[in-house]
């Protein structure tokens, strides 16, 4: 069933169109993953989901991105990004907190008010899930920036957890870490589909045939072929798909 | 919920932004006010301003020529006076000693030089430097005022000392090192290097550093007003006692009453507000024009 | 040859002398000035000198505590009017770099801080002196404050266009308002520079005179109102130091000495701030 639908998606920055009438279902509890060569406009895409192209003045936007039958566009932004969750190609921890009020942070930067023992329960519950709590459980109260990489990415990931999202956006998360990190992120990635609809954007092919359920294949700003990852990755429907399998471009 | 959201953030776009337009208006406002207020003398004194060497508010008479006079050379005295100490200084800390103890010490000494306030300056030269001078002026056989154009110099060069050396530092510091790398590498020695080099990379760097420089001696007032005498007359030598633009206003704003003697203050106020703009102005455009494209 | 190299070798060997024979020297005025200020400044302290208002010419044992208060009054002043303005404008500056009013406000900001501190004295002056008709405290810190300002902005935006705009958009992914990512994210992550930015620019206007003789003008006696006239210890200083009696320049050198204490503990703290307290990305 899809929980997001994009319509006829269309991204352009001033003359530059970055996103040529892309329309995909994306699949509740899958994990759909979203490849092709840098610059091809997969990042745009997940950004006009959660709205952070509006923060770039030149960004205009035509199409529609619906949400459980609701238009993300007709909506407040604010609310929009609190059903989503993002994770950024860096990890970005808030570097005044500690471990703790980071996981927090989409509460408490929102004002939205939990008494201690939800509050304490909802960070347990959000750093298991993203198989950071073993590793920081006693020192909560330390700053985020202190972990490593990977740590750091699934702090971020369990911060973007907290919140409950109905989806996550992942936006190569695993290109700033080393592969022993990478690794885990993408087992946690399997994990999680369990519980939550994952978007992840990807340079990275071999990561896309090992995590994804569908995969999405763009190139110049448009969509050009979009499945089951399982036929994707053994019999690609376009050429051009084709060729960037094989190495020819990208 | 939704609407209070939506408005905080229109208060706080609000509040950016009229704080930035703020900012401008006082600018703005600041001018108009020196203008408006110094009206009249402009339309009174006319060029006689610039050009009469008599200051009698008595009489009504306004020439600032010898403030003018007096500004300018107490500034270009002690500009230059102070040069050979600042680019030492400079070239101590960005070439000779970039680390270490020494350059730690010499740079905390200056950094220590450049928070003494004014007044204290003042005061220290009133009271250690001015009678030196009484002597050296006996010594001379002239007037043994003490106080004069040469304590002001004095003690305005020891001011902008600092200054101007942790500018010209600063500059020094940006000369990339394959440069002057590949001027040793030819069998250069370092005063070649400095000279062949360094400066001629450095030089407008040093030159918009001298600049503001000399606006920060223009508006200098209280160690000036301290030491300088305070006569508005034409200085006949370094040891007559002068007056400057910012020292005029120091001593006799409070007690101007005539609205016209105001003004002429006000209008030697303009006419600092002026010269210390340009300042700023062609400081920036020097460093930007030539530091950024490099 | 060998002489040509010789002789510049010789060359070097001067020039080198001379900068470190330059450097040397103008290290000499700091240490006569802090070595009167210690001999003749700590003589002067005791703790009656602190906690007591001025005497009367002739009577011994007066102080300057009029002078700390008010200094601590139109400091107090300037911080209130100049922070806020000034990290607003900062903010606005980091946040919109190309916007048109950015261009004003920053060449408004430079203008400012090369205005001669007597200038701005002069326009406090007829702002805020003539309008109620008395000198006071509010005038002063208004002048100081205005002189605070560009130091803050430049601070304020320095520090902001530093952090990594990822901070920015980790914030905004939470769903966080605009206001609250500014106010809770952007700027704690700057708090350092910000803080060190405001402690220098009160080092810098401690020790101003020049803003204050027609604005806080000066007052013998205890002001903590913001209407009134009020002593400050760079006023007092002047005041007594061109004075021509003995017992006030002794009080005199006691203020320099306090003075300059102040503005060098509110210098190296932001220098320790800087070094220690660093937000790590």
């Amino acid at each position: 069933m899809a929980i997001l639908s994009i319509q006829n998606l269309c991204v352009s920055f001033q003359e530059n169109m970055a996103v040529k009438n892309v329309s995909m279902d994306i699949t509740e509890k899958k994990v759909t993953a979203i490849m092709g060569p840098s610059g091809c406009g997969k990042t745009t895409v997940l950004r006009s989901i959660n709205r952070l192209h509006e923060l770039s003045a030149h960004a205009r936007v035509a199409g529609r991105v619906i949400l459980r039958g609701e238009d993300l566009y007709a909506l407040d932004a604010m609310l929009v990004r609190r059903r989503i969750g993002m994770v950024f190609q860096r990890p970005n921890p808030f570097p005044t907190m500690s471990i703790y009020d980071n996981v927090a942070a989409g509460y408490l930067l929102n004002g939205l008010r939990l008494d201690r023992r939800e509050l304490d329960a909802l960070v347990e519950s959000s750093l298991r899930a993203a198989a950071l709590w073993d590793e920081v459980k006693d020192s909560l109260r330390k700053r985020g920036t202190f972990l490593s990489g990977g740590q750091q990415q699934r702090l971020c990931i369990a911060r973007a957890l907290a919140l409950r999202p109905e989806i996550m956006l992942l936006d190569e998360p695993t290109s700033a870490l080393d592969p022993k990190a990478a690794a885990s992120i993408e087992e946690l990635i399997v994990r999680l589909k369990d519980s939550v609809t994952i978007l992840l954007v990807t340079h990275n092919i071999a990561q896309a045939s090992r995590v994804s359920d569908f995969t999405a294949f763009m190139y110049l700003g448009e969509l050009v072929e979009f499945g089951l990852s399982a036929k994707m990755f053994t019999a690609p429907g376009d050429k051009r798909t084709e060729e960037y399998l094989t190495g020819k471009f990208g | 919920m939704l609407w209070s959201l939506q408005s905080r953030e229109n208060i706080f776009q609000r509040a950016l932004y009229g704080s930035a337009f703020l900012v401008v208006a006082i600018l703005i406002l600041f001018f108009l006010t020196l203008l408006f207020k110094s009206f009249s003398a402009v339309w009174s004194n006319g060029w006689g301003f610039f050009t009469g060497v008599v200051w009698d508010p008595l009489a009504g008479v306004y020439g600032a020529f010898p403030l003018l006079l007096g500004t300018l050379l107490t500034s270009a005295l002690s500009l230059l006076l102070s040069l050979p100490f600042a680019l030492s200084i400079a070239l101590f800390l960005g070439e000779f000693f970039r680390k270490g103890l020494f350059s730690a010490a010499l740079r905390s000494s200056i950094e220590l030089l450049a928070g003494i306030p004014s007044v204290v300056y003042g005061f220290w030269a009133l009271f250690i430097l001015v009678p030196l001078i009484r002597r050296l002026e006996i010594l001379l056989g002239v007037v043994p005022l003490g106080v004069g154009v040469l304590a002001a110099v004095l003690v305005l060069a020891i001011m902008i000392i600092p200054y101007a050396a942790a500018l010209s530092a600063e500059v020094i510091k940006l000369v990339p090192q394959d440069i002057r790398e590949a001027a040793y590498s030819l069998g250069a020695t370092r005063y070649e290097v400095i000279r062949r080099v360094i400066m001629p990379y450095a030089r407008s760097g040093f030159f918009a550093g001298i600049l503001l420089a000399l606006g920060r001696a223009l508006g200098e007032t209280m160690a000036v007003t301290m030491v300088i005498g305070n006569a508005t007359k034409m200085p006949s030598s370094l040891f007559d006692t002068g007056n400057t633009m910012a020292s005029l206003i120091a001593n006799e704003l409070a007690e101007a009453t005539d609205p016209l003697y105001v003004a002429s203050l006000t209008q030697v106020g303009l006419l600092l507000f002026g010269v210390s703009a340009l300042i700023s102005l062609a400081g920036k455009y020097i460093v930007r024009k030539y530091s950024v494209e490099i | 040859m060998r002489g040509a190299v010789y002789s510049r070798q010789i060359m070097d060997k001067i020039f080198f002398s001379l900068v470190c024979f330059f450097s040397c020297l103008s290290v000499l005025p700091l240490i006569l000035i802090l070595g009167y200020l210690l001999v003749k400044g700590l003589s002067a302290l005791n703790w009656r000198f602190f906690v007591r208002l001025p005497q009367p010419l002739g009577e011994a044992g007066g102080g300057i505590a009029n002078a700390l208060g008010g200094s601590l009054l139109l400091l107090g002043t300037a911080f209130a009017l100049a922070v806020p303005l000034g990290l607003l404008v900062g903010i606005y500056l980091s946040e919109n770099r190309k916007s048109r009013l950015a261009g004003y406000a920053r060449l408004s900001v430079e203008i400012l801080q090369g205005i001669p501190s007597i200038v701005i004295g002069m326009v406090i002056y007829s702002w805020l002196v003539l309008p109620l008709k008395s000198f006071s405290a509010l005038a002063g810190g208004a002048a100081l404050g205005l002189m605070m300002l560009p130091v803050i902005v430049r601070a304020a935006e320095e520090t902001l266009k530093l952090i990594p705009s990822a901070l920015k958009e980790a914030s905004l992914a939470l769903g966080v308002p605009y206001y609250r990512t500014i106010l809770r994210v952007i700027t704690p992550a700057g708090l350092s520079g910000i803080v060190t930015g405001i402690l220098l620019a009160l080092a810098r206007v401690a020790g101003e005179t020049a803003p204050l003789l027609f604005t806080a003008f000066g007052n013998p006696f205890w002001s903590f109102h913001l209407g009134r006239p009020v002593e400050s210890l760079p006023h007092l200083i002047f005041y007594y130091a061109t004075s021509p009696y003995e017992e006030w320049h002794r009080l005199a050198w006691g203020a320099s000495f306090v003075l300059v204490a102040g503005v060098l503990f509110l210098n190296v703290s932001a220098k320790l701030l800087t070094r220690r307290w660093r937000v790590q990305f």
